[in-house]
């Protein structure tokens, strides 16, 4: 697997590289948002890791040129609190973001997760991870082998979750995508089918393990690591 | 004013007074004014003055006409007096706010002093751990036993969090103090956010309980999970890391009369009374208190509070512990009004 990794820091540049080559993957180092675009088209990777606070353009226009032709995965890395800069980022195409400072774990488990979206895309309907089975073609949804009934909402959220795991999904996406375009800013609609579904399908709806938060971002649905 | 209450009360008792026996109170009545006055208006009453004098009391009365030489120099005299006093008052007073002035330049740089010192404490010992740290293995050959060098490790990130911490902090802290914190409400679910905050809390953990009490039906608050998150983990922490280990921490939220309150209470040895009044203060540090912090994380906690036009105090408990109670004016948005659709 090829990573191109876009960022002006020569430190954080090199620490990347070592984490993801000792990783096994091969990694590629532009360091302006120029030579990233050309180094981008000239040798096409798997993944690209872009820095947002780049020195000649910032990241958010280099995603946007990259989103114009490029279809495989775009990771984000911000600055900390900096959470519209990453919704935005989202929003316009990337797939997921990380943090500066951020573990190393985290950074392999972001990296990972892309990957996978970006090449499997056929749709497997069933997902199986603890005690949770879901199967989307079916409709049924089973925790610790007793069956969940789920309110068509409730279902829709969920489905949409599984379709995406492993990935960011901003409030604003999973608004449109469930409720419908006229819903983006009811937030308090997402709030609270979140907790109820959490009720069903969590172990400890207060310390849920499937759906996550990510504050002031939105939420990440993860059923296997 | 003055000026007219006692002219005009001299001139109730014109029979009894001798007319410059009123130049004498007039002048005692404007020392008193120059006391508390700026020069102008002082000048201001002193020409007043002198020309009330004349007008109602220097014989002949009702004119400006002065009769005898002696008159003319006692209003003169009257006049130079007036302005001379009122001009001394005012160069003693510019004297006072100098001096003032000076005392509060030397207090705002013994507060500044301690500040730099506890800031660079706090940031310059984590720094000196890792630099420590990694000199010792990058040591050329091969002396350190492997678990030594992965407690060495160990300390470089334990070191290299709380650096983090502190530029968190710090960050904070100079947003609030530039008044560029804008508030971003949006529908919040308390209990979503006091767990949010205690997975980030975990890694700080030294076998504390934390026990959360909710309300079931607590509605939705319209609050910026961002900021509320950074007050309990501010909250939490500084519980976590001023109680012994094995110690209790409570965290509660409700809702009451359309705020939302939430309380954050450890069984710890709670504040020195006479201190409570200064825990949320900028770089104000308990007397006495182990280091690790930068007397920060309260200050930021009123301030992020105060953004919301809530208010956060603290108390301690009649059974021993601290209690923090934020309350926050909101609204709120009850889970039943849209369950069954």
């Amino acid at each position: 697997m090829n990573i191109l990794v876009i960022d002006d820091e020569g430190q954080i540049r090199k620490l990347l590289h070592i984490i993801l080559q000792s990783n096994g993957y091969e990694v590629a180092e532009a360091v302006t948002a120029k030579d990233g675009l050309i180094a981008a088209a000239t040798n096409p990777p798997d993944l690209i890791l872009l820095d947002l606070g780049l020195p000649d353009e910032t990241g958010h226009v280099v995603l946007k040129k990259l989103r114009e032709w490029y279809t495989g995965s775009i990771v984000i890395i911000s600055v900390q609190s900096n959470e519209s800069d990453i919704v935005n980022a989202l929003d316009n195409g990337a797939n997921d973001y990380i943090v500066k400072p951020f573990r190393t774990g985290e950074l392999l488990a972001r990296v990972r997760s892309a990957l996978r979206f970006s090449n499997v895309q056929d749709d497997e309907p069933v997902f199986q991870f603890n005690n949770l089975y879901v199967d989307l073609a079916a409709r049924l949804v089973k925790k610790a082998d007793e069956i969940i009934k789920l309110t068509a909402t409730e279902f829709s959220l969920l489905a949409l979750f599984v379709k995406n795991e492993g990935k960011v999904l901003t409030h604003h996406y999973l608004l449109n995508e469930v409720w419908g375009s006229g819903y983006t800013n009811q937030t308090q609609y997402l709030r609270v089918y979140i907790a109820q579904l959490r009720k069903k399908i969590e172990e400890d709806s207060n310390r849920p393990v499937h759906i996550i938060t990510e504050s002031g971002v939105g939420y990440r649905f993860i059923m296997m690591e | 004013m003055v000026v007219l209450f006692v002219s005009g009360s001299c001139y109730w008792w014109n029979d009894v007074l001798n007319y410059k026996v009123v130049a004498f109170l007039l002048l005692v009545a404007l020392s008193f004014l120059s006391l508390f006055l700026n020069i102008l208006p002082v000048i201001v009453a002193a020409l007043v003055s002198a020309f009330i004098w004349n007008f109602f009391f220097i014989p002949p009365r009702f004119t400006f006409h002065v009769n005898s030489a002696e008159d003319f120099f006692l209003l003169i005299g009257y006049f130079v007096i007036a302005v001379v006093h009122s001009a001394l008052a005012y160069r003693i007073k510019q004297k006072e706010k100098r001096v003032q002035d000076e005392e509060q330049q030397v207090n705002m740089l013994k507060l500044y002093d301690t500040l730099l010192n506890s800031l660079s404490h706090e940031l310059r010992t984590p720094i000196a751990t890792i630099i420590g740290a990694t000199d010792n293995l990058l040591m050329p050959g091969d002396k350190l036993h492997e678990e030594d060098k992965r407690s060495l490790l160990l300390e470089v990130s334990v070191a290299s969090l709380r650096l983090n911490q502190q530029v968190e902090n710090l960050l904070n802290m100079s947003r609030l103090a530039s008044g560029f914190i804008q508030v971003k409400l949006d529908w919040c679910d308390v209990n979503e956010l006091i767990y949010a905050t205690l997975k980030h809390v975990e890694e700080n953990l030294k076998k504390h309980t934390i026990q959360v009490s909710v309300d079931e039906n607590l509605p939705l608050f319209k609050l910026d999970s961002g900021l509320m998150e950074q007050v309990l983990f501010n909250l939490i922490f500084n519980a976590i890391h001023y109680t012994r280990e094995h110690s209790q921490i409570i965290i509660h939220a409700d809702c009451m009369d359309g705020n939302c309150v939430i309380t954050v209470e450890d069984n710890g040895k709670g504040f020195p009374p006479e201190e409570i009044e200064k825990v949320f203060d900028k770089f104000y540090r308990l007397r006495y208190s182990k280091t690790g912090g930068t007397g920060l994380g309260l200050s930021i906690a009123k301030g992020f509070v105060e953004a919301h036009h809530g208010t956060i105090h603290l108390q301690n408990k009649i059974t021993g512990g601290a209690k923090f109670t934020i309350k926050i004016p909101t609204e709120t948005s009850y889970l039943n009004e849209i369950k069954n659709e």
